[in-house]
């Protein structure tokens, strides 16, 4: 598949945009799932997966033809992922009163929406509660969760797709798990 | 389970990774036969993992492979391009050349709007008619910039009129008659004339 990849590369780069195409259709569904399970939401997996798409193809040139293109894929899908959670984060201040309501601050908001009451869990579908509790994840141990059990990559992979230390990646994927547990044995 | 040593919960997880040595995993097998909550914390974990595991994949939806494309900039040749100039240096380089000095020889012709005329003994100039009277003889070349010339008498020399017109009627020009009105023709008119000078001074140069 390597050997393809690279020739469809030289075919883009040498001005044929079609030879993309293949290149899209081969990894849409991997970049599609990566954003879909690091945001849980349809239309912005879609946005992010295409507008990773649109990136790699303006940076070709700069992709190291002896590397790995999935690795290189993933990192730009998960760098646009990370920015886009960050955006998505509020800068409002939590203890400010949220307008039109009286004594109700941020906070008791967040609490709401971090942790959904048991009966509703409880009645939640498999898939919907997995994605809910893959949300709920802080997003440095999402990232690595979702590329080591989703995708199903190796340790050294992710450590180059998010551009840090074998080591730091095993840590994160240590209290990922552990998150993980946390959350679902709160039941 | 706080009793427990920590390195057997780092044993656990690092288990979990496929990446144990086979010491630690006798030391961690040995201890979960023993411990029955760091085995609950064992299963556990394991639970989470099967768990996470069983997500069902996930396709992108049907139109997405030409939503990307649409979105994909418009091809350029720009790649064509600079290939095409790493490969031609020295075009380039004349290409760079030509173009400054073009840039400076129709600069300089802007400058020269205004009307002037070689001087000779017995030409007579009206506004910005230049005449050489019935009878007279000009001896020499004439050049007559923004303005016209009137032949009545004779010439023995080149004419040349740069952004104006000739007029003669029954004119005697010994030399060559040249009319020159657009930018282009002034400036091949100025290259040639400035090969033609250096021609000379070599020339002086040389019998000197």
């Amino acid at each position: 598949m390597d050997a393809l990849v690279n020739k469809r590369i030289k075919q883009v780069l040498k001005g044929d945009q079609n030879a993309f195409a293949d290149i899209v259709s081969l990894y849409q569904h991997k970049l599609y799932q990566v954003c879909y399970r690091m945001l849980s939401n349809k239309q912005e997996a879609e946005d992010i997966a295409q507008e990773a798409f649109v990136r790699a193809y303006m940076n070709l040139h700069t992709f190291d033809q002896k590397r790995k293109f999935s690795t290189w894929l993933y990192r730009i899908a998960t760098n646009l992922c990370i920015d886009r959670i960050r955006k998505k984060k509020p800068d409002y201040y939590l203890d400010a009163e949220v307008t039109g309501t009286e004594g109700l601050d941020m906070y008791s908001q967040i609490a709401a929406k971090d942790q959904l009451p048991e009966e509703t869990l409880v009645q939640m579908e498999l898939q919907e509660r997995i994605q809910y509790e893959i949300g709920r994840l802080p997003d440095k141990y999402r990232s690595v969760i979702v590329l080591k059990y989703i995708e199903e990559l190796s340790l050294q992979e992710i450590s180059e797709i998010l551009d840090m230390p074998l080591g730091t990646v095993k840590t994160r994927i240590h209290r990922g798990r552990e998150a993980l547990r946390k959350q679902l044995n709160n039941l | 389970m706080n009793i427990c040593p920590e390195h057997i919960i780092e044993h656990m997880h690092d288990y979990l990774d496929g990446d144990i040595s086979r010491e630690h995993e006798q030391e961690l097998k040995k201890h979960l036969h023993t411990c029955t909550e760091c085995k609950q914390l064992m299963q556990e974990l394991s639970e989470t993992i099967a768990f996470v595991k069983s997500a069902s994949h996930i396709t992108a939806p049907p139109h997405f492979e030409a939503a990307v494309m649409a979105r994909l900039p418009k091809p350029k040749s720009r790649i064509g391009m600079q290939k095409w100039i790493r490969r031609h240096p020295l075009f380039v380089a004349a290409a760079v050349f030509c173009l400054f000095m073009s840039a400076t020889l129709l600069g300089s012709f802007r400058d020269d709007q205004h009307f002037s005329v070689t001087k000779q003994p017995n030409l007579v100039v009206e506004g910005q008619t230049v005449i050489v009277p019935k009878g007279e003889l000009v001896k020499g070349d004439i050049v007559v910039k923004n303005g016209d010339l009137v032949v009545e008498g004779e010439v023995d020399g080149d004419v040349t009129i740069i952004n104006g017109q000739y007029m003669a009627s029954s004119a005697v020009v010994s030399g060559r008659v040249e009319e020159i009105d657009e930018a282009f023709e002034w400036l091949w008119y100025t290259i040639k004339n400035s090969v033609k000078n250096a021609w000379t001074f070599a020339d002086d140069g040389e019998t000197k």
